[in-house]
């Protein structure tokens, strides 16, 4: 064994006696602790070690079954609760001493379905009716939500009509809950039912933020919060530029009422709580760059003069800040799905001039296009601070502007343009 | 701040309107307004003296800790007592200052941060404001052993803001020189401070500190700079934003330029 190598040429001792013992006694160790009730091969399987936590009493394995009972298995009937029809089966039951088990089949409890309501022909008349629904649809719809157990997903598969699932959901859930209303004896029960029960708290909610929205901004028009008053539309807001200014003016407006709610406050808190409802929609990625803009502005990052006038130049200032960096986002997206409509490569230009910051856009190559002197210096801060990973492409232009790499093609370094490069595309097409 | 948000978005300002604050008790002293923001603009500050020849190793400086209105009126109309937090390693570190001026005097080695309390008279709030201030004794940049005669200073402006003040509140102090409360719309009545306007609010001492000691030391605070800065750089931005927004459209517009 290398240990004994390495020993003899440092000189060291070889292995002291106690050693050769513990050697010696491990092997008998283990024949003794070959434990009684499975044989040696299987025990050696598992390494001839016990296992951490014996799943099964070894001992009981090979014991043979307790005598006072008389064990048998039979072949027999079986009654399920389960099972509305007259079908009889049969499967193998263990008796004990002649009694045969009792109680109901075992898995019966797991039978569970749904309460799908039915409605009558007048009932669909006078409540159910719905612009885009025909009868024959729900009719359908009810049918296959009780034959699957309101597994929407199944159901969506076997619906005849292509609807949504979402539609699919809705129109279920709202012709139940107009048919609660429309039944109900009284309205406690009503409010007791798990539908309308949630419905109200979704409601009550939405509510809330409607009046906290109100309360900042009352010309804000009431239906786009009454679209998601329903709960089965699970449909997300519509990912536009909208739908967050909507969630932060409910934010600002509970962001004020939580203050006023402490009766007194610093303003530097205050101004905090609101920087905060104003960041809440957005990654922290965006937070540094906007703290970055402002300190690349010469912006005090927390006003040193904090007064009413101060915070909320500050405030809208931060916001105007989001919006800007919002926008630049959204032109590199139209740019770089603009470039990928075009192969690749469309060089730098040779006449581009040496201060533009666009040096390759598209539509500044018509040279109708012209960048303030400001907005550059604005876009140098931003750019370079967007994207710190990412080294400094540098294109004809002099000014280091960084751009994406992924965005471009793999010539983008190349410093031969030509015309060709220009209309790479359409060329191509017609020559074929 | 809020309130301004508010402006900013509706038609009009909204009135002011006294409304009853959620009362158990119907008390007409209990009814807050509406609509109006009471603010009080404070300084939070320390100065610290080299000893100097009399410097010992535990005793390098002597300081003062303070809260002092932002132009030196007297804050015990509004503020009850202030307490002062300090490192455990004082006598009895928590010192209590119950008139103004709430300042506090000590003699110290360390630098430490200081928690400071204030407590409102009852007509003003109930719940107390927490604040603190980085006690510093070094100047930031070191520019030969320290004068004694040449303090450091360290202020901080801030505003106490009381969003839907007590009615009986609002009355007393509409027009101490300590407290800012906006311009309300014509018409609107308030009730006269009644017997809240006497002596209690307003101790006997001098609690202003225009003519305190340092109070050459005090730093003027003026937001014309700042809010210049802000309103100027708003508008660059929103310049940039309509830019960026042209540049959108042309994308839009000139899709297969190439």
């Amino acid at each position: 064994m290398g240990g004994t190598d390495a020993k003899d040429i440092l000189g060291l001792p070889k292995t002291p006696l106690s050693l050769t013992q513990e050697k010696k006694s491990r092997p008998q160790k283990e024949s003794h602790r070959k434990p009684d009730g499975i044989s040696r091969e299987v025990y050696a399987l598992t390494g001839g070690v016990a296992p951490l936590m014996p799943s099964i009493d070894v001992t009981q394995l090979k014991r043979p079954p307790p005598p006072d009972e008389k064990v048998a298995w039979q072949w027999l009937p079986v009654k399920s609760s389960a099972r509305k029809d007259d079908l009889q089966l049969y499967h193998w039951v263990r008796v004990v001493n002649d009694i045969p088990p009792s109680g109901d089949y075992s898995f019966a409890k797991y039978n569970k379905s749904v309460d799908v309501l039915k409605y009558t022909d007048d009932e669909y008349e006078n409540h159910l009716t719905d612009p885009v629904w025909t009868k024959e649809e729900t009719d359908q719809l009810f049918e296959l939500c009780e034959r699957f157990d309101l597994r929407f997903t199944v159901i969506a598969d076997r619906f005849p009509l292509s609807r949504t699932l979402e539609e699919l959901k809705d129109r279920y859930y709202s012709v139940t809950r107009a048919l609660l209303r429309a039944r109900a004896q009284s309205p406690a029960e009503l409010a007791n039912h798990p539908l309308i029960k949630i419905l109200a708290e979704a409601k009550r909610i939405t509510e809330m933020r409607l009046a906290a929205r109100r309360a900042a901004e009352p010309d804000v028009p009431a239906n786009e919060n009454i679209g998601s008053v329903s709960p089965s539309s699970n449909s997300q807001l519509p990912a536009t530029a909208v739908a967050p200014s909507t969630l932060t003016m409910a934010d600002y407006a509970s962001t004020l009422a939580s203050l006023r709610m402490l009766h007194v406050y610093l303003r530097t808190y205050g101004l905090e709580q609101m920087v905060q409802a104003a960041s809440s929609a957005v990654g922290l990625r965006t937070i540094k760059r906007v703290e970055q803009t402002l300190q690349d502005l010469g912006v005090n990052l927390k006003p040193k003069v904090p007064t009413k006038t101060v915070c909320d130049e500050h405030l809208e200032l931060r916001k105007e800040i989001l919006t800007l960096l919002n926008l630049q986002k959204q032109l590199q997206y139209k740019e770089s799905e603009g470039s990928s409509h075009r192969e690749g490569t469309y060089g730098a230009m040779p006449d581009t001039p040496k201060d533009r910051v666009f040096a390759s856009e598209p539509f500044g190559f018509g040279g109708t296009f012209l960048l303030s002197p400001l907005f550059q210096n604005f876009m140098y801060y931003f750019t370079i601070s967007n994207l710190p990973g990412v080294c400094l492409s540098v294109f004809t232009a002099e000014r280091p502007i960084k751009k994406e790499p992924k965005r471009k093609g793999p010539g983008r370094q190349s410093d031969t343009p030509s015309p060709a490069h220009k209309r790479p595309r359409k060329l191509k097409a017609s020559d074929l | 701040m809020e309130d301004s948000h508010v402006e900013r978005f509706s038609a009009s300002t909204p009135k002011p309107r006294v409304g009853i604050d959620g009362g158990d008790d119907n008390k007409n002293w209990r009814r807050r307004v509406n609509g109006v923001e009471v603010s009080v603009p404070i300084v939070c500050g320390s100065i610290a003296f080299f000893r100097g020849k009399k410097a010992k190793e535990y005793r390098t400086h002597n300081w003062t800790v303070y809260v002092r209105g932002a132009t030196n009126e007297d804050l015990g109309a509004v503020i009850r007592k202030v307490i002062f937090h300090l490192h455990p390693s004082f006598k009895s570190p928590t010192r209590v200052v119950d008139s103004p001026p709430f300042t506090l005097s000590e003699c110290g080695w360390g630098e430490f941060k200081i928690d400071i309390t204030i407590f409102f008279h009852a007509d003003a709030c109930e719940r107390k404001l927490e604040l603190s201030h980085l006690l510093k004794l070094n100047p930031e940049i070191y520019s030969g052993p320290q004068s004694p005669n040449v303090p450091v200073v360290t202020e901080s402006y801030n505003e106490i803001v009381f969003p839907d003040p007590f009615e009986c509140f609002l009355s007393r102090v509409i027009n101490h020189p300590a407290v800012h409360v906006p311009k309300l719309p014509e018409g609107f009545n308030l009730p006269p401070p009644g017997d809240a306007g006497d002596e209690s609010y307003y101790k006997m001492k001098k609690g202003d500190t225009k003519d305190h000691p340092l109070s050459h030391w005090f730093s003027k605070f003026s937001e014309a700079d700042e809010l210049f800065k802000l309103t100027a750089t708003r508008q660059k931005v929103q310049a940039d934003i309509a830019e960026l927004k042209r540049q959108l459209v042309m994308v839009d517009v000139q899709p297969e330029q190439f």
